[in-house]
């Protein structure tokens, strides 16, 4: 088992750059989500590291091993694909045996390994049958049986419960969380899903373009979003971004105002950098939003979703910006009606011209 | 399943099965007519050819033909040489135009395409154009074999299978197939351990059956029909192929029952090939594993 050590990793495919500049450090052991949009390079930030792309300037360390030429084979890396790429003449058993079958490991010793994956996935029963004759679930399974029987440094997943349905999405999620614990094994994964992200984590990174936009642990990422890329892209539903106008600023308050909201004070860090009449944004999450008759935000109600436990409100403001919040189950609202809400402004996030979160107080 | 009995849909089936009907007899009824001419004395056949007859093994109907054949050329002996050259072309061409295909389908060099574009261009050069220079560079050749070097190639098997056991319609058709089967399957072999060679081997050869049948069919085919290259290059009867061997039927007066009943003959090992070939394709037409 080892860590990993990524120093300024750039692509190029001719003179498009697509990742440019990446620096990361993963602890042994550590469960890393990449996460952000299509195309924006997590799937080839991967292929990197597994040695399936080159990497055009940089470098990787796995352990403490610079790998950036080492083949793919010899980077003690196993890799979990989207499509599960199981050899579709080969058995179950042979599938997940294939590497040991490679390294010439003894039959006996490669049986008891087989049968020890088997185990642990809970498809014993599978091992004779064909990839043509499982179920989504059962071949995204047996992909990962053969990444464990190999007992590498590091696993990577590269999207690996995108083709599954809602709820088996969810119960491998679970699964993988599982044997993450069980094999106490380094991990990267690639999403585009925020909530397996958020989920599975000990940390998150965010990449846009490229480039990676902020590091962190799923709830500094929640609390704390680098910029407005992240604070729109961590969070369901999104973090309703306003544009409005710094009006005042002192040394620990900014007072914003715009066509959506009216003069607002909000507390932040010193050295914040605003200066009045910048044009900057307000963030606030929908959870943070509550029914307040003298509060700030007026709008009509565009679409209700009641989920039971919460009602998820769009309102559209007389500035033309629409919102979203969550409200209480209990809230009966119709299309149409006139809500009021509030927030508190220690909650509130502003991000100042160039798209930085400003720090709170 | 009202729309299955509507007049309409039975008018137009019985169309369909008409057309089809006509279609396959106009492949099969050449073939007919071979094999029951081959049954025919040469007056009767070239009698019955204005009648429906032709088709009909009708009349004085015997074996003596095949038996002719047999004692005007060795029939055996040709039909032999035919299969071996074949077979083993086809199989080292297989073996070479996939590996080849192989390397231009996931190997990255440099000169890939250029290398692929000049190999695919040479389709459109006639083989009658380079039959004389290639005569002459296989005339000036050593061969090592039991009787140690040996210059020039000529009256031999070898020189009916070298020029073969590489053409750009196999590795073509090989490239294409290769490039659409999934990325991830090389890449997941790659990782799990397996040498260029090995994820040749093991997971791209097993998974690329119907390519293989295809490419062998195609590749027997023009390698058993081959007449003007051996004709070149052999003059003893002991290396000659089948088609070269037809030329003993049309000496002084041609006995047309005997060429029926020759080609009658040399067809058999076509149709088995094919038929056995036939079975191989379907039952390699697997699913790929990838995704659900």
């Amino acid at each position: 088992m080892a860590g990993l050590e990524l120093k300024d990793i750039r692509k190029s495919y001719g003179n498009v750059e697509v990742i440019k500049g990446v620096d990361l450090s993963v602890e042994h052991g550590e469960f890393v989500v990449f996460v952000g949009p299509s195309g924006c390079g997590k799937s080839t930030l991967l292929r990197m590291i597994a040695g399936l792309e080159d990497i055009t300037d940089g470098d990787l360390y796995i352990g403490d091993k610079r790998v950036n030429t080492t083949q793919p084979r010899d980077r003690g890396v196993a890799m979990v694909f989207q499509s599960y790429a199981l050899y579709p003449h080969m058995s179950v058993y042979d599938n997940v045996g294939f590497g040991l079958r490679l390294k010439k490991m003894p039959k006996p010793e490669r049986d008891k390994k087989i049968r020890e994956a088997a185990r642990i996935l809970q498809m014993e029963e599978l091992l004779e049958r064909r990839p043509s004759q499982l179920s989504g679930g059962q071949r995204q399974r047996v992909a990962i049986g053969r990444a464990i029987v190999r007992n590498p440094d590091v696993f990577l997943f590269d999207e690996p419960l995108s083709n599954l349905d809602a709820a088996l999405r969810g119960s491998m999620r679970m699964e993988i969380s599982k044997l993450h614990n069980q094999l106490g094994a380094t991990m990267i994964y690639v999403t585009h899903d925020q909530v397996e992200a958020m989920t599975l984590a000990d940390k998150i990174v965010v990449l846009n373009a490229g480039i990676v936009q902020q590091i962190g642990s799923p709830l500094d990422l929640y609390n704390s979003p680098a910029n407005l890329f992240v604070a729109g892209f961590i969070g369901s539903p999104k973090m309703n971004l306003i544009a409005v106008t710094a009006s005042d600023a002192t040394a620990d308050t900014v007072t914003i105002s715009g066509p959506a909201l009216p003069s607002t004070t909000i507390p932040v860090a010193t050295g914040h950098g605003i200066k009045p009449g910048d044009t900057i944004t307000f963030g606030i999450r929908p959870h943070q939003l509550v029914r307040d008759e003298a509060g700030p935000l007026k709008g009509k109600v565009l679409l209700v979703e009641q989920l039971g436990n919460e009602t998820i409100v769009n309102l559209d403001l007389p500035s033309g910006d629409q919102l979203v919040a969550t409200l209480p189950g209990s809230a009966i609202l119709h299309l149409g009606d006139t809500v009021t809400l509030g927030f508190d402004a220690k909650n509130a996030k502003l991000f100042d011209t160039n798209g930085d979160a400003v720090k709170p107080a | 399943m009202a729309a299955v009995t509507e007049p309409n849909h039975v008018a137009r089936t019985t169309w369909r099965y008409a057309l089809l009907i006509a279609v396959a007899m106009i492949f099969v009824f050449p073939i007919l007519f071979m094999v029951v001419s081959s049954l025919k004395p040469d007056a009767q056949l070239l009698r019955d050819t204005s009648s429906i007859a032709a088709f009909l093994p009708v009349g004085d109907i015997s074996l003596d033909n095949y038996f002719g054949a047999f004692r005007r050329a060795p029939v055996g002996l040709f039909i032999f040489n035919s299969i071996f050259i074949t077979l083993v072309t086809v199989l080292i061409s297989l073996f070479l135009c996939s590996l080849a295909a192989f390397a231009f389908a996931y190997l990255e060099f440099r000169g890939k395409a250029v290398i692929l574009s000049i190999i695919i261009a040479t389709l459109i050069i006639p083989f009658e154009t380079i039959a004389i220079p290639m005569l002459m560079v296989v005339n000036s050749l050593p061969f090592i074999g039991a009787n140690g070097v040996q210059w020039g190639w000529l009256n031999t098997y070898h020189v009916q299978m070298v020029p073969f056991l590489a053409d750009a319609l196999t590795i073509f058709l090989f490239v294409q197939y290769f490039k659409d089967l999934p990325k991830e399957l090389i890449e997941a072999a790659r990782l799990d351990g397996a040498s260029w060679f090995q994820v040749y081997r093991l997971v791209i050869v097993p998974i690329a059956g119907p390519v293989f049948a295809t490419a062998a069919i195609l590749k027997f085919l023009v390698m058993y029909n081959q007449y003007l290259w051996p004709l070149m290059v052999t003059q003893s009867e002991q290396v000659r192929p089948v088609m070269v061997g037809l030329q003993y039927f049309f000496q002084l007066n041609t006995a047309w029952g005997e060429v029926m009943a020759y080609l009658s003959m040399i067809t058999i090992p076509v149709l088995a090939f094919y038929l056995v070939l036939q079975r191989a394709f379907i039952a390699s037409i697997a699913s790929t594993g990838i995704k659900g």
